[in-house]
């Protein structure tokens, strides 16, 4: 760690972690659901799961780029935080503010949380993803905001480079398209047209531009590869990605009562962003092919190569599968939907955050550059049994939604909803069972913070003999 | 000026200009043939209503923007020559005429888009009006960052920034030009003349 200042990436990985637990835990309960529908009925509805599920799922990833934030830019801009106080007063509020939301979802009922907030006032609440109370909103703008004011301010003041250039532009799209979740007419084709302005612009732009600046930092670091290089190959992506993804966002808007030409203009740029995350696979790939060392830490890079691989499964193939939108037609809303969903998220930005968490968490906690060499080995588990169990949650639930699409809306006698939903129970069983696989990759990543910690570092490949 | 140009050989590489830039072409021109196929497709299925509304169509604007992108591509070839015989001032000029082609250009097409306006055409008026609209405003925005980026260029060129021997960026913004100006050739006739 050369800065002191990074020190408050720390917790923002620990929480953002801690909330991946809990996110897991729910996904564990509403995946029995959908075979045990009142599996702990009334205390967990269904709906209230899937909201904590999602919900914290954006959080923790929120705090995983807040933190990976903090750590890169005083490193790339060659200076100590503008405030590290504001940082950590931050991610109290934030936590809090978090906390007491999820509490809010489990304990009362959601109208009455509405009631409770002072809904009535502004009112945001009650759109998918976006269900936060607007007090929380609100906390969520002003944490945005101090968070970008300390780290546009470090930036400013130190070096620029291109990596913190494109994630401080990243991140602030991020801030200002969340704005657009205070907007909620009643005009129900405005309400989703907007809303996708914060869902979509998110995960398919701006988000984009945060997880290929933070690959390209952990790249430039373990591989060693000329800064040079890595920041022209970022430059490409992100072009590409704004040019396919934003007006992507017509893909979401065949038959909601907007303009037809969104089916050809959603349909034709959609179909093109499986490219940058393909020149991502490549330029991953590449760049630790090339590498002038082997660095000590091979959890951090294989992570680094999952994120390339699996976004681009994940994201561009699976996304692609449904994004044309004669296809879309009868795959809007099943579970193919679901399938891409989890394998877009964990590929793209969980393993982002991991990246990150597993190439700086090791100075973060005092040593040089790495784990030792059994923390490692644990940590590499924790990567194969996540990404496998991912890949066959993807699968199984691929499998349901093409036999959902054709039981109930592409067979000449289509039937009714949960009719075809005891059909497909098989699935949703052995999608369970890939969850629980999940769950236990997961403990094996809490675990392998805390094995071999008192042990000596890893050295890098080929410098053991010398050592 | 000389009746044959002679341009020496660039010095080193091959493809000239900066690899990403032909990996950023490569992707920009999927996306251009991803639209022309489309254009195709919904075409085949109502020939009819694509032809009749053709019809409507300037050809002879875009003819004048043919000749404009074709003599711009020209002049960016003549820039990229001087460079490589070390004359800086030169090849900004060239830029600068290339540049003053591209807003000429823009001119013309904006002319049209006017005209169109004018007569109530929008997205929302048929299939044929709102490829021709996507195609050739997509084309537009391209040919707006092509003038950044030769303008770029240029700028850097008359400060000294590019010699006969290190002129990697003159090569870079070129070719990102002739793409601008490949797309074209292949938009006019398949938008306004094919039938």
């Amino acid at each position: 760690m050369q800065y002191k200042s990074q020190a408050v990436a720390k917790p923002y990985f620990i929480a953002a972690i801690g909330l991946f637990v809990g996110q897991i835990l729910f996904g564990l309960i509403l995946g029995l659901q959908y075979v045990w529908g009142d599996f702990m009925f009334p205390e967990i509805p269904f709906n209230v799961a899937r909201m904590v599920h999602t919900n914290l799922l954006i959080v923790w990833l929120l705090f995983g780029f807040m933190g990976a934030a903090y750590y890169l830019v005083p490193e790339e801009s060659e200076r100590e935080l503008y405030a590290p106080w504001l940082a950590h007063a931050m991610f109290w509020i934030f936590l809090v503010a978090g906390a007491l939301t999820i509490l809010g979802y489990l304990m009362v009922p959601y109208a009455k949380l509405a009631e409770m907030t002072h809904n009535e006032l502004l009112p945001t609440m009650g759109r998918e993803f976006l269900e936060q109370p607007t007090i929380t909103k609100l906390g969520i703008v002003v944490v945005a905001l101090a968070f970008l004011f300390n780290v546009g301010m470090t930036v400013l003041k130190g070096r620029k480079t291109v990596v913190t250039l494109v994630l401080l532009l990243g991140l602030a799209g991020l801030a200002v398209l969340f704005l657009f979740s205070f907007y909620n007419p009643d005009n129900v084709v405005k309400d989703k047209y907007y809303w996708w302005w914060v869902v979509h612009l998110w995960v398919e732009g701006v988000w984009e531009l945060i997880l290929g600046s933070i690959l390209a930092f952990v790249l430039i670091k373990t591989t060693g590869v000329d800064r040079e290089v890595i920041e022209k190959w970022l430059y490409v992506i992100i072009a590409m990605t704004l040019i396919t993804g934003i007006i992507g966002t017509g893909h979401h808007y065949y038959w909601i009562g907007t303009p037809e030409y969104w089916q050809w203009w959603g349909s034709i740029f959609s179909a093109l962003e499986p490219i940058p995350f393909f020149m991502m696979t490549v330029f991953a790939f590449n760049m630790v092919n090339r590498r002038r060392r082997n660095h000590p830490n091979k959890a951090a890079v294989l992570w680094a190569l999952g994120t390339a691989v699996m976004a681009f499964l994940g994201a561009g193939v699976w996304g692609f599968l449904h994004t044309l939108s004669p296809v879309n037609y009868y795959t809007h809303g099943t579970q193919i939907t679901a399938a891409h969903g989890h394998m877009a998220f964990y590929g793209a930005y969980v393993m982002i955050n991991l990246t990150m968490i597993s190439y700086a968490m090791p100075m973060l906690r005092g040593r040089t550059a790495a784990n030792s060499e059994r923390s490692q080995v644990l940590e590499m588990w924790s990567f194969w049994l996540m990404t496998v169990s991912i890949v066959f949650i993807t699968l199984f639930l691929t499998g349901a939604g093409i036999l959902q699409v054709w039981l109930q809306r592409f067979s000449e006698n289509p039937q009714g909803f949960m009719v075809v939903q005891e059909k497909i129970a098989l699935f949703y069983w052995l999608r369970e069972i890939a969850g629980v696989v999940f769950l236990i990759g997961l403990g094996t990543y809490v675990a392998s913070f805390f094995v071999g910690a008192k042990e000596p570092e890893a050295l890098p490949e080929g410098a053991a003999a010398s050592a | 000026m000389s009746q044959t140009v002679v341009i020496a050989p660039a010095p080193g590489r091959y493809p000239p200009g900066d690899l990403a830039i032909w990996i950023f072409i490569l992707a920009e021109l999927l996306v251009f043939a991803v639209f022309f196929a489309a254009y195709a497709f919904a075409r085949a299925g109502d020939v009819a209503l694509f032809d009749e509304y053709q019809h409507t169509l300037d050809r002879r604007a875009a003819l004048v923007n043919t000749l404009a992108l074709i003599t711009s591509s020209y002049f960016v070839v003549r820039a990229t020559a001087a460079i490589r015989e070390g004359s800086a001032r030169d090849c900004a000029r060239w830029l600068a005429g290339a540049i003053g082609l591209g807003a000429l250009f823009l001119v013309v097409k904006s002319l049209e888009y006017a005209h169109h306006l004018e007569a109530g055409v929008h997205l929302g008026t048929n299939t044929f009006y709102m490829f021709y609209l996507s195609l050739t405003f997509f084309h537009f925005m391209h040919v707006l960052m092509g003038m950044v980026i030769l303008g770029a260029v240029a700028l850097k060129a008359r400060r000294g920034g590019y010699s006969a021997t290190e002129h990697t960026g003159v090569e870079t913004g070129g070719v990102y030009w002739h793409m601008v100006d490949l797309v074209w050739l292949i938009l006019f006739p398949l938008v306004y003349v094919m039938r």
